[in-house]
């Protein structure tokens, strides 16, 4: 009945949906997609003398990735500088990720079981350093342990040691920069599946012949791992593709993939090869996630 | 002797927070419940049942005093080492596990080989009638259901004392009901020793072999369900198991003389003074007004419960009392209200109380 007046209302609504959703598809499109695409097509091309792209088609930029081109002889061999880069991205991604687990995952379960009130407290404490620009906050922890910074000075003027622990400008400290930086980005989505765990499962576990290890392994692992996944995600994507941390606290020896795109944008103008680089980066970042995601919510039944 | 003793609690007393702000949730209990038997804690909310049964299952330990399992003193033992298990008020099933992976935890947890898990499993399934929900999560089942998978999952090791926390409270009547009987099967199917708490005494007195009644941490009585209900010790015990009529008076000799002035034949020996008297309804009987041996009353009020009828009276001096008749095939007990009729207690059935 009446199948033209409840069409017509149905377009109508249709209509204004995705008159709603113009403004995001807008954005997406011209500030997601738009940027990606010139990306992938740069990648393909040959770069300038001075920077920027030459029209053509070249397949050097994905060529170079992984090899470089002999200057005299013209041989192709494995970039060692490269993958020293790839895998320093890697491990260090992997290190902050698991360890902003290791120090997140008591800190959320503490905040989630303390009174609601605390709660809000320690909650706020949390996101404090959203406040503060991230470029600031990097310089800060330079400035504690740089050579003359305050750890190093204090270790001194107490006579632990008579000359200063090198400590910037290595693997460890942009390691430790991005366990701080990311930490809060681990914390809160652990502490949001916490929150709605039963406490009375961990009385139930203890009563069936569980030991803490084990209500902690068997019970109160697999009922969070939402949490522990959504958290080892915004931690591990972003720190692979970090820039200001390893760039302030790695110096320029120690870079990560971010530091070294952004090398072939300025002074290495090569931006052919610095757009590969972010589409390997986006693909292998995709496929990571994809694995991990597949593998992590695989179901474990037993039986 | 001590052999067919499952649970002994020697002066059991557990206090919260300390000092002056110190609540004594249980008062030194001592109790001794048997090998194989279905024994029931029950009391109104904040009487300490729970906290005993908390302290019998190890998730607390108690302030003073000391609980013996089967002869051997486990009052420090955590709850994983000892060979009892739960049925939580809130089943506390594991979400993330199928209804068999829930069964078969503990006994995961206690390394047992694969075949002799699976055979438990099954049997268990099987005990419960869950069959053919193995592979099912607990939120895909109903509350019934979870209630039997909750008791298969503490069933399933074998425990020497299996305890129940109000395990039917979350259930609507009539799965209440044959949640009972089955529970009360499987008591016996089992032979393990149950410890049952609850608040509903006709939950009590239906499934039990003995019932401790408990208040303010202490127990009052301890005894079958029977003995419970037809010789209670003090007036709250009267009045919390099923419904009690009240009358004050004073022994003289062998008769008691009630405040309305008349005389009631009980069983009065070692009390004296001031007394009360406990009558169930069902105990009043009614007779024409002016019949030998019987007091009068007037009708009140008559309320139809469908089999019985409720019949509210007053005697003379306006003492309310409620008579529980059957109700004829009629339906109608043909009293009404303010009619003057006489009432009779059944020989054996009036208790007294001391004050």
């Amino acid at each position: 009945m009446s199948s033209a007046a409840e069409i017509a209302a149905e377009r109508k609504e249709r209509r204004r949906s995705w008159l709603l959703s113009a403004p995001a598809l807008f954005v997406l499109l011209f500030a997601a997609s738009g940027p990606l695409l010139i990306i992938l097509v740069y990648s393909f091309l040959p770069p300038g003398k001075y920077g920027n792209v030459e029209w053509g088609f070249s397949l050097d930029a994905w060529v170079g990735i992984l090899y470089s081109r002999d200057i005299f002889d013209g041989t192709y061999k494995l970039a060692d500088a490269h993958l020293t880069i790839f895998w320093r991205s890697l491990k260090l991604s992997l290190y902050t990720t698991l360890f902003t687990f290791l120090v997140g995952f008591p800190t959320a379960w503490f905040i989630a079981t303390r009174s609601a009130q605390m709660r809000a407290v320690l909650l706020f404490l949390i996101t404090i350093p959203f406040w503060t620009n991230l470029l600031v906050r990097t310089f800060a922890i330079n400035q504690l342990i740089r050579n003359e910074g305050v750890v190093n000075t204090f270790l001194i003027w107490t006579g632990v040691i008579d000359t200063p622990i090198q400590i910037v400008y290595t693997d460890f400290a942009v390691f430790l920069g991005m366990t701080y930086v990311y930490l809060p980005l681990m914390v809160l989505p652990l502490y949001a599946t916490i929150d709605r765990f039963d406490m009375r499962l961990l009385e139930a576990g203890c009563d069936l012949y569980a030991s803490r290890w084990q209500v902690l392994r068997h019970v109160i692992v697999p009922v969070v791992k939402p949490g522990i996944i959504a958290g080892s995600i915004l931690v591990f994507i972003p720190s692979l593709g970090a820039y200001v941390t390893p760039r302030i606290l790695g110096g320029g020896r120690n870079m990560m993939i971010g530091n070294f795109i952004d090398l072939q944008f300025g002074a290495g103008r090569n931006w052919p090869l610095g757009a590969a680089l972010s589409v390997t980066l986006l693909l292998a970042v995709a496929v990571a996630l994809f694995v991990y995601v597949r593998y992590a919510t695989r179901d474990d039944n037993r039986v | 002797m001590s052999s067919a003793i499952a649970i002994e609690t020697r002066r059991a007393l557990k206090e919260y927070g300390t000092g002056s702000h110190a609540v004594r949730a249980l008062d030194g209990v001592c109790v001794r419940i048997d090998k194989g038997e279905f024994f029931t804690l029950l009391g109104p909310s904040g009487c300490g049942k729970t906290t005993l049964l908390r302290l019998i299952a190890g998730f607390e330990t108690p302030t003073s005093g000391q609980i013996l399992l089967h002869g051997k003193n486990i009052t420090t033992v955590p709850p994983n080492l000892r060979p009892v298990n739960t049925v939580f008020q809130s089943y506390a099933l594991f979400p993330h596990l199928t209804v068999a992976d829930n069964i078969a935890f503990s006994l995961r947890m206690l390394g047992r080989s694969r075949s002799d898990v699976l055979q438990t499993v099954e049997r268990m399934l099987s005990l419960v009638r869950l069959e053919s929900f193995a592979s099912r999560k607990p939120q895909q089942l109903s509350g019934g259901q979870q209630q039997r998978v909750a008791l298969a999952r503490a069933l399933a090791p074998e425990p020497k004392v299996l305890l129940l926390d109000e395990p039917l409270s979350a259930l609507d009547l009539k799965l209440r009901k044959e949640m009972q009987r089955e529970l009360k099967r499987l008591q016996t199917e089992t032979g393990i020793t149950f410890i049952f708490v609850t608040h509903d005494q006709e939950e009590a007195l239906t499934m039990s072999d003995r019932i401790a009644v408990m208040r303010s941490g202490k127990i009052l009585q301890v005894g079958a369900p029977r003995e419970i209900y037809n010789h209670p010790v003090d007036r709250f015990v009267a009045d919390f198991i099923g419904e009690t009529n009240f009358l004050s008076g004073r022994v003289e000799g062998d008769k008691i003389r009630l405040s309305s002035g008349e005389l009631v034949a009980a069983e009065t020996e070692g009390h004296s003074g001031s007394v009360t008297l406990a009558v169930r309804p069902e105990q009043v009987g009614i007779c024409p007004a002016g019949t030998s041996d019987s007091l009068t009353a007037e009708i009140v009020d008559t309320v139809y419960f469908g089999t019985d009828t409720h019949c509210h009276l007053s005697l003379a001096d306006e003492t309310e009392l409620v008579a529980r008749l059957q109700s004829p095939p009629s339906g109608n007990i043909g009293l009404s209200r303010g009619e003057k009729v006489g009432i009779k207690f059944n020989p054996g059935a009036v208790q007294v109380l001391n004050e």
